[in-house]
């Protein structure tokens, strides 16, 4: 092969915190080709583009455009260097044109005004010439999610860019949209553009890719012409373990029904439908682990399973109660926990001490104040309590949760939301960013939750903790349960990975029944 | 009631709605411009206050009303500076700074005023000059429309034409866009290269800029003089005003007018026979309903978009 | 040795003692005679016991509209009324000072209420507003402040002037209304004990009590508070409550024990002296004492200044300005926290 046109050499990233997002990662792009990254979420593919783009300097390791060593301190380096990046989340302004958004940051000018005819005629040419139809005068916040992207899409062109990083662009488009999309990458590809498309879904990058580069855990598994390589292998590569960790699980007896979620179905605001027709039940004792790719309707289930979300169709329910529209205090009162995904955002409150966020799930009770007044040295004794039984590493009760490693941040939040007797308990990411010492400690308290008949909803990208924490398994694509196992620690990750991408379905049927609804 | 109609069914009631809402629509435009990249600014009172002084200050040492109209800018938009300063490199908290960019003007005036005066109070032992009023040729003899159009402050007008160089600043030039784009969406400005920082602190110091013309019109337009905390609450008014415009160039414009209506018809009930006292919460208490209002429409779209699913 | 987890302290001492450097140079520029205007400034307000008397009778209303701030702050409210609250409650108690007679020790008491619970009405207004409609509560305080000086004056030139004052002032109040003295030499008033007993309860009601930990969270991370179960909306309006019946008690606490009659014609300025108490003790209801007392003292100091001096009070106000500027700068002296991390984390390694 020819000399790369850019290459990135043993680049590692370590983040002011001490995670380490890349190690090592080679990645080299050869001209005029379409190549491919793929990884599950937090291999380190989005910290990798973000180095390319200009947006992280890398700790060590050195990148070569055409040869010569560069520097990109900014976005702007990038740009001027002719790369451009079509993010995952819009870089538009929605009040503005589409026009206005093309030519932001390089109006043309006409006296002190802005030449907006000129901007006009700009996008248009671009718009021709790359065969991305969009309407010059729209305002963005009125285009569908597929034109944004052509938005996007022309704005790196007319920067100049001749590589284009697209960060999983997919992700938001329908079957139609992605179609049209790959129509217009292969023109840009034949009018000389070099792409690197950031993907997780297998058949999209076998359909358009020339070569792949696959991550793990922060390094590259290896680089492969796209005809050379059969999608098990790259699943294997993809999700293959790491640390493999497995745990005697008890046989349990399997209780009364406490979750019951019943044919809900909740469209997205561009109609699309993000959870469809979801049937769902988790019985004393059970933990059943929802499987699948990020942005298939996980984040929707949880919010419908909490009382946040009310269904266009559909019910759910606790413990016989319908909980739709009701408040947190009153879903909480029926034995409900929930460690969130986000343990910043919602999971804790950063200046607040470890006690005051142990508590804030129980102060309300009785036996925690007298006339109004917090029982003190029982709130220390019971945070003190945690603190030993999760090993926290602090230096008090009265430490300042936001001091805490997020391991440490995180076995707080567990230790409190499983810690008030729940009779059914979310589990969204609960190891998510977590040491495996810490993640261990966690899945040792969620079986002995289980254990003690709580229903759990065990939502995680970790597939060796989905897999041997679950009592029953679904595979969630595109907003629907499309399998469900029920020895999942019996199952391969590429089977799993097949289903996770779309490539295989259960019938319906089977489904159900597996699900006993 | 009859007694109400004759005061505000008059043209010189007319005229005085654009005489007072001078100073306000002054400060709606600068709350306007620094609110749209993303910067609420809370100082504008204290702007408004240095620059009322400053105007009186410069214009009496250097004998020139116009000269004093440039120190009274300049001293706005310095003020302005220190709070971007304080707020964008050292990140103190926006409304805070802003708060201390208030007390600072109105202890810092009273300061300045009793070391150059002697005088705590007001400024009338220095000769001050005022700027000029404007007759303007054939419309002040139409009548009705002429005496309310023509005869204004020089900065009365200055105020109208602000308030159309705002709206196509923001509208039709770089930037504008770009500061429009660093208030909706930071990210996709910084990530078009666009230097965020640098809007900010442009935004900011236009903002100061407007707010200290309204500041000066008090002292050398409205009054002839500086007196203590003479800008009494018209910064706040102007962030109210603002957002009520929800933050378009028409929009405060027009809330501008209906505050100042508000005032002028304190002004004018003054004539009857009702406490001035209590006339004189008018414009605040107009301010309030007005804010209340505006929040309640608000909130009732926002439950609505809750109701529909995500 | 420097420990980063005492960072705060460190830098609430800096911004102290900038501003009051400043302040030296701000007088050696305007003085005559610097060295002994900074001597009068620093020395004064402790030179006698009725001067510190003046410091102490200062404090109390500064800590009463700092507890007030103290707790809106806390719970991320910017809520300015104190100002307004502080005057009309002082107006309110008034009325029963002047227009009902009781036995003694009653007397003063029901004023006292009376004007705390006139401002807690007041002020869960915007409080209410806020959490209803999320109404912008800094500007509708705002407004307030200026609507209930109006009301305020109305009241005092129609309802309770005494026409036979020397100046615009109310008839006076009945003896057994007013506060006794309370150390002989000095003006201080036994309004000391009631603010002190403020001081404990609103400490006790932040940190020891469901409700005031309910204030802290929604405060710390709303959404957090929400998660977890707690009614934010509640919470907004019920400390608002309290906030305003303790700037209440404060205003009638201040007219009652310094004056005889009811004379402010315009407002009297602590309840935004209370944003740079509040800011400077970091919310901390024992703080404000400190805070309050620091800000007296300068401010006494200031007044003796302009008395003995040719540099007025007014200065004072450019140097709380910078106090407020620097207090809550986040990126100020940040530096100096890094390297005490570093070095605390080399020192671990």
């Amino acid at each position: 092969m020819a000399e790369a046109l850019l290459d990135m050499r043993n680049i590692t990233k370590v983040y002011p915190n001490g995670v380490v997002a890349n190690q090592d990662v080679n990645f080299s792009l050869a001209e005029g080709e379409i190549h491919a990254v793929a990884g599950e979420n937090g291999a380190g593919k989005s910290t990798l583009m973000k180095m390319m783009f200009g947006m992280e300097e890398p700790s060590r390791g050195d990148i070569y455009l055409r040869g010569s060593k560069i520097r990109l301190n900014s976005p702007q380096d990038a740009i001027r260097m002719g790369i451009g990046m079509v993010h995952q989340h819009f870089m538009l302004v929605p009040s503005f044109t589409v026009a206005e958004n093309m030519v932001l940051g390089m109006e043309p000018r006409k006296g002190i005004a802005i030449n907006y005819s000129e901007a006009v005629r700009l996008t248009k040419e671009y718009a021709t010439k790359y065969n991305l139809h969009v309407d010059p005068t729209e305002k963005v916040e009125n285009l569908s999610v597929g034109m944004k992207q052509k938005v996007e899409i022309l704005k790196a062109l007319v920067r100049g860019a001749n590589i284009l990083i697209l960060d999983e662009p997919t992700a938001v488009l329908t079957p139609q949209e992605t179609d049209e999309l790959f129509d217009q990458l292969k023109l840009l590809k034949e009018k000389g553009h070099t792409i690197v498309f950031i993907s997780h879904k297998l058949k999209e990058v076998k359909a358009i890719c020339d070569r792949i580069t696959i991550m793990r855990s922060g390094r590259t598994e290896g680089v492969f012409d796209m005809q050379q390589v059969s999608e098990q292998e790259i699943t294997r590569l993809m999700v293959g373990r790491d640390v493999v960790l497995k745990y005697e699980k008890e046989a349990n007896s399997i209780g009364k029904p406490v979750l019951r979620v019943k044919d809900f179905t909740v469209c997205s605001k561009e109609g699309k439908r993000v959870l469809n027709h979801i049937q769902l039940s988790i019985s004393e004792g059970e933990i059943v682990g929802v499987a699948g790719v990020e942005g298939n309707g996980q984040s929707q289930l949880v919010d419908a399973v909490v009382g946040k979300l009310k269904g266009e169709s559909g019910s759910v329910e606790v413990g016989n109660v319908p909980i739709g529209g009701m408040d947190i205090e009153s879903v909480r009162g029926l034995g409900v926990s929930y460690i969130p995904e986000d343990r910043m955002r919602q999971g804790t409150a950063k200046e607040a001490s470890i006690l005051d966020n142990i508590i804030s799930t129980r102060f309300k009770g009785k036996e925690w104040s007298k006339l109004g007044f917090f029982k003190r040295s029982k709130m220390l004794e019971l945070t003190e309590e945690y603190i030993k039984k999760f090993q926290i590493k602090t230096s008090g009760p009265n430490q300042e949760i936001g001091m805490l490693s997020g391991g440490n941040m995180q076995k707080v939040v567990v230790a409190r939301e499983g810690s008030t007797e729940p009779k059914f308990l979310i589990a969204e990411q609960p190891t998510r960013g977590v040491d495996v010492g810490a993640a261990q400690l966690i899945h040792h308290n969620l079986l002995e939750l289980r254990s003690k008949g709580c229903a759990i909803l065990l939502i995680s990208a970790d597939l060796n903790e989905i897999l041997e924490l679950s009592d029953k398994l679904l595979v969630m694509y595109e907003g629907e349960f499309v399998a469900c196992f029920d020895h999942p620690s019996e199952i391969s990750e590429q089977e799993l990975g097949l289903y996770m991408l779309g490539i295989n379905r259960q019938e319906q049927g089977d489904i159900r029944r597996g699900m006993h609804v | 009631m009859h007694d109400f109609f004759a005061v505000i069914l008059t043209t010189d009631f007319a005229y005085s709605v654009l005489r007072v809402t001078t100073p306000i629509l002054f400060a709606a435009l600068g709350a306007l411009i620094s609110n749209r990249a993303g910067i609420v600014n809370i100082g504008l009172e204290g702007i408004m206050l240095t620059s009322a002084l400053m105007g009186v200050l410069i214009s009496a040492y250097t004998g020139s009303a116009w000269v004093g109209l440039l120190g009274a800018a300049l001293g706005g938009v310095l003020m302005a500076g220190m709070l971007a300063f304080f707020t964008l490199q050292f990140k103190t908290h926006l409304i805070l700074g802003g708060i201390a960019i208030n007390a600072f003007a109105a202890g810092g005036t009273i300061f300045v005023l009793y070391m150059l005066t002697g005088d705590k109070g007001t400024s009338s032992s220095l000769s001050s000059k005022v700027l000029p009023s404007i007759d303007i040729p054939l419309i002040k003899d139409i009548p009705v429309l002429g005496p309310i159009i023509s005869g204004h402050h020089v900065l009365t007008y200055m105020s109208i034409i602000a308030a159309i160089v705002v709206y196509y600043m923001l509208k039709r030039t770089p930037l504008g866009l770009q500061i429009r784009a660093v208030g909706e969406n930071i990210h996709a400005a910084e990530s078009v290269g666009i230097k965020v920082k640098k809007v900010q602190y442009i935004a900011l110091l236009l903002s100061g800029l407007f707010a200290s013309l309204g500041g000066a019109y008090m002292s050398m337009g409205y009054l002839s003089l500086f007196t203590r905390n003479m800008t009494a609450g018209r910064g706040w008014i102007a962030l109210a005003a603002e957002s009520m415009g929800r933050s378009t160039a028409v929009g405060t414009t027009v809330t501008s007018f209906l505050f100042g209506f508000a005032q002028a018809l304190s002004n004018a009930l003054q004539l009857l026979k009702i406490p001035a006292e209590l006339i004189s919460t008018v414009p605040y208490v107009a301010t309030v309903l007005g804010l209340v209002f505006y929040s309640i429409s608000v909130s009732r779209k926002a439950n609505k978009l809750m109701n529909k699913p995500k | 040795m420097f420990k980063s987890k005492h960072f705060e302290y460190y830098r609430t001492a800096s911004v102290l003692l900038i501003a009051l450097l400043l302040t030296f140079i701000i007088i050696s520029f305007v003085s005559g005679q610097p060295l002994h205007t900074i001597y009068i400034f620093l020395y004064e307000p402790i030179s006698s016991l009725s001067h510190f008397g003046n410091v102490v009778e200062m404090a109390i209303p500064l800590t009463f509209t700092g507890l007030a701030l103290a707790l809106l702050f806390k719970m991320n409210m910017f809520n300015l009324g104190a100002e307004g609250t502080f005057y009309f409650a002082g107006l309110m108690a008034s009325f029963i000072a002047i227009r009902i007679s009781m036995n003694g020790a009653l007397h003063p008491l029901v004023c006292i209420m009376f004007g705390g619970i006139v401002g807690a009405a007041i002020s869960a207004i915007p409080g209410w507003l806020k959490a209803k409609w999320d109404v912008n509560e800094l500007v509708t305080s705002l407004m307030f402040n200026s609507i209930l000086y109006g009301v305020g004056q109305y009241l005092l030139n129609y309802k309770l002037r005494d026409s036979a004052a020397y100046q615009t002032a109310s008839f006076k109040f009945e003896s057994t209304a007013v506060l006794s003295k309370l150390i002989p030499g000095t003006r201080i008033h036994t309004g000391l004990i009631i603010v002190i007993v403020c001081v404990i309860l609103a400490h006790l009601f932040m940190y020891k009590t469901r409700w005031g930990y309910e204030l802290r969270m929604t405060g710390a991370n709303r959404e957090f508070a929400e998660y977890s179960g707690i009614k934010t909306g509640r919470v907004i309006i019920y400390v608002h409550l309290l906030a305003g019946l303790i700037a209440g008690i404060g205003g009638s606490v201040e007219v009652l024990g310094m004056y005889s009659r009811f004379q402010w014609n315009a407002l009297p300025g602590y309840g935004m002296d209370g944003a740079l108490v509040a800011m400077i003790a970091k919310n901390s209801p024992i703080g404000v004492v400190g805070a309050a007392l620091f800000l007296a003292y300068i401010r006494v100091g200031a007044d003796m200044m302009s008395r003995y001096s040719d540099v007025p009070s007014e200065m004072i106000s450019i140097i709380q300005a910078i106090i407020l500027l620097l207090v809550s700068a986040d990126q100020f002296l940040k530096f100096w926290k890094n390297r005490m991390l570093l070095k605390e984390a080399q020192k671990h390694a």
